[in-house]
């Protein structure tokens, strides 16, 4: 029997290996990702980049500029390095970044251990100049009296210990989109102006629209422990005056404002708020809201083209206002979007620059708000009469004070702070005390700043 | 028989020779297996062995140094790390039971003869064909407390419950969730081997027991299984394996949640999110003793029936 027994052993495994190459046939058939990048058609850019000016001739010079990787904002990237090749000179490869950002971030770690000259340009999450600073180059120097001309916030997120190692490419911020329709219907003139008033609303409205779709729900946000619950536990604190995290490299979370801040959405959980939005990212949230499930929500401005796009449930009826705060504090908006860097190991800084000089002007932002939708980060770009009609929310939110996440401060370590705080955060919504919650936060980001 | 004790020497001699000689052309046609071998699975984890030792950061300005069992001490106390054992353990352990069982359930179905059975069959992978990510996603959608299927049919359509239930959010339906999933996507791989080895078993075996007045359930505890073993235990392994190191489900559902981390998920937290590259060897060394542990407990069970 043991021989038989061996024969079947081998046996099996044959006609298991059999059966692998069958399974893996049903899955090639799946086009490979790569190939299917290369033969995406980008979507047409309506509009001629803008010239290049004053960035001097780099004619011998050859750059990569890791870049958007999809849809229009490809598109745009290679329009405009193709623009800046043929006022300059300097040859341009658009090299598109990996889809997900945790990705690029893997790969830029590796360009950078290995001190890799193949990369000049590199489009950075705005949390990464802090982390990729010493690898970085300081752009004060030559485009110093450019910066002055972004957002404040912007800039000083982009610098590290003085260095200015970034410049925005594009804005993002959190804000509160309610429905415009219901809330006059509930006999309410304005959005909330506070967390009070939005509870009171939210608690309203639920009630009462419960009556005829069960689903309904008071407001969604992102409530999973990742790095949007970071965003969206900053804009919390920081409205209630509880600090932005950091402080000179010093945990800040361990005060009674910021308690209450987290004991509030604690209570926002099951009650004005689904039971599961603490597994709620993004489109989780967008998917209820523009399901016309909800009375308001707490979304980047991706969400405002999404909800009014054809066909969408809300289309026409809902509007954006600054997120609500507690009285006597301000409306606050965690600061996203992306931002432009150098390699320190280009071989061709000047021309790297220029670039990144020409990308971030007043013309080119213009250009890829009217094109793309994208934010500009200059405010006198921002109150263009064109670029406001292109994104209306602008001036609808002009009241909100932008936070930054503490990542110049924190540096190589920001994934970890971060990390310790929505892990806390998270605890805290799942019902641990908030004050023991924000006090193991504090201790877990002393650790790692140590 | 009347060889002389030389003779009998030479002819030994010879065939030692010709052993010898055999051997070497065996290691011959073995070294280009073997060098491949110790490229993609050797270096790797000795290097990762190595790192763990460390306190290699990458981003970090100060070159790293040799820490010892450092790493592995605190490993030894780091709560997360030991929550991540405990849940991935109690994940695989619930996982490879309920797709052994449905899996042996559907081979034997798939076995006997019906129309439509090849069509059956193909369908029965598309969940494998489906990549985990995006099936996941998928299923988290469906779960929803708000605008989910399940829900709906729960609350709105069968009126079960009365308020809809957070699968992902509420810690006690969570890994129930993430169970789920993992069952609906490899209970058909399961199927498919464990098929595989069921057409191995000659039908004769069955006919003699039906002579010899057998139940079908006898022919089932004394054929079937104890001829089926060698596939089982394949399914067995892969699956033990795969559910040790499960990655996708969690990280795509939970995030980075406290209470819901697996080994790999933490691994990746640390390795990639942290860049503590000594530190995160030193948990994926150890998700790799973990799994050994696993297989010598299988392989040695599994040996001792069969002597």
């Amino acid at each position: 029997m043991s021989k038989g027994g061996g024969e079947q052993t081998r046996r099996a495994f044959l006609a298991a290996a059999a059966a692998l190459p069958f399974s893996a046939l049903i899955s090639g058939c799946r086009r490979a990702p790569s190939a299917e990048d290369a033969a995406e058609e980008l979507p047409e850019v309506r509009m001629p980049p803008p010239p290049v000016r004053g960035a001097g001739r780099h004619a011998g010079a050859r750059l990569l500029y890791y870049a958007e990787s999809v849809g229009i904002g490809a598109a745009i990237d290679r329009a405009l390095a193709r623009r800046f090749a043929r006022d300059t000179g300097a040859l341009v490869d658009v090299v598109p970044r990996p889809r997900d950002a945790t990705e690029t971030y893997a790969s830029y770690l590796r360009l950078f251990q290995a001190r890799s000259a193949d990369v000049d340009v590199l489009s950075l999450d705005v949390v990464w100049p802090g982390i990729f600073a010493p690898h970085l180059l300081d752009l004060g120097a030559a485009l110093g009296g450019l910066a002055a001309t972004h957002l404040e916030a912007a800039i000083e997120n982009d610098t590290v210990h003085g260095r200015l190692v970034a410049m925005p490419y594009f804005t993002d911020f959190g804000m509160l989109y309610y429905r415009s329709d219901l809330l006059p219907k509930y006999g309410y003139g304005a959005p909330p102006a506070t967390w009070d008033e939005l509870e009171e609303m939210a608690r309203t409205i639920q009630g009462g629209e419960r009556a005829q779709s069960r689903s309904f729900t008071g407001f969604v946000w992102q409530g999973k422990a990742y790095e949007g619950l970071t965003c969206n536990a900053l804009e919390w604190i920081h409205s209630y005056g509880g600090g932005a995290i950091l402080k000179d490299r010093e945990p800040t979370v361990e005060n009674p404002r910021a308690a209450q801040a987290l004991a509030r959405f604690h209570r926002f959980v099951g009650t004005i708020s689904p039971i599961g939005v603490t597994g709620y990212e993004e489109e989780d949230a967008r998917n209820v809201f523009q399901g016309g499930n909800a009375a308001f929500m707490r979304n980047w401005p991706y969400a405002f083209a999404a909800g009014n796009a054809k066909g969408s449930r809300i289309e026409g009826r809902f509007d954006v206002a600054p997120l609500p705060h507690e009285p006597g504090y301000e409306s606050s908006a965690t600061l996203g979007g992306w931002t432009l860097g150098v390699s320190k190991y280009s071989r061709f800084p000047d021309a790297a620059i220029a670039l990144v000089g020409y990308l971030c002007s007043p013309e080119v932002q213009r250009f890829r708000a009217l094109v793309g939708g994208y934010i500009p980060t200059i405010p006198a770009v921002q109150s263009d009469p064109d670029v406001a009609r292109v994104l209306p929310f602008l001036e609808r939110v002009r009241g909100a004070t932008l936070v930054a996440r503490p990542s110049n401060q924190a540096g190589a370590r920001y994934n970890e702070v971060s990390i310790a705080f929505y892990q806390g955060v998270s605890k805290a919504l799942y019902g641990t005390n908030p004050e023991k919650a924000l006090e193991q936060i504090a201790r877990r980001i002393r650790r790692s700043l140590r | 028989m009347s060889m002389t004790t030389g003779e009998a020497e030479k002819q030994e001699e010879v065939a030692g020779i010709r052993a010898r000689r055999r051997a070497r052309v065996a290691w011959v046609f073995l070294s280009p297996a073997l060098i491949v071998t110790a490229f993609v699975a050797l270096y790797p984890l000795c290097d990762t062995l190595y790192l763990s030792l460390t306190n290699t950061r990458l981003g970090s300005e100060e070159p790293a140094r040799f820490v010892g069992l450092s790493n592995y001490v605190e490993l030894a106390h780091d709560g997360f790390f030991l929550d991540a054992l405990l849940l991935t353990v109690l994940f695989a352990v619930i996982t490879v039971m309920l797709e052994l069982g449905l899996g042996l359930g559907i081979a034997l179905l798939l076995d006997t003869r019906f129309k439509g059975r090849g069509a059956v069959r193909a369908a029965m992978l598309v969940p494998w064909a489906i990549p985990t990510a995006v099936s996941t996603q998928m299923w988290k959608w469906m779960y929803n407390d708000v605008y989910g299927v399940f829900n709906d049919v729960l609350v709105n359509r069968l009126g079960l419950v009365s308020e809809p239930i957070a699968f992902v959010a509420d810690p006690r339906t969570s890994l129930l969730a993430a169970v789920l999933v993992d069952v609906w996507k490899t209970t058909p791989f399961v199927a498919l081997l464990l098929l595989a080895g069921l057409q191995l078993i000659p039908r004769e075996l069955y006919e003699a027991a039906r002579v010899d007045g057998a139940t079908p359930l006898q022919a089932f505890t004394r054929i079937t299984l104890p001829l089926l073993r060698p596939a089982l235990l394949v399914a067995l392994v892969f699956r033990t394996l795969d559910a040790l190191r499960v990655f996708d489900v969690f990280y795509v559902m939970f995030g980075s949640r406290p209470d819901m981390q697996t080994l790999a998920t933490y691994a990746h937290e640390i390795l990639v999110s942290i860049s503590d590259v000594g530190y995160g060897s030193a948990v994926s060394t150890a998700i790799f003793l973990v799994i050994a542990v696993f297989i010598v407990i299988y392989v040695a069970l599994f040996q001792r029936r069969e002597a």
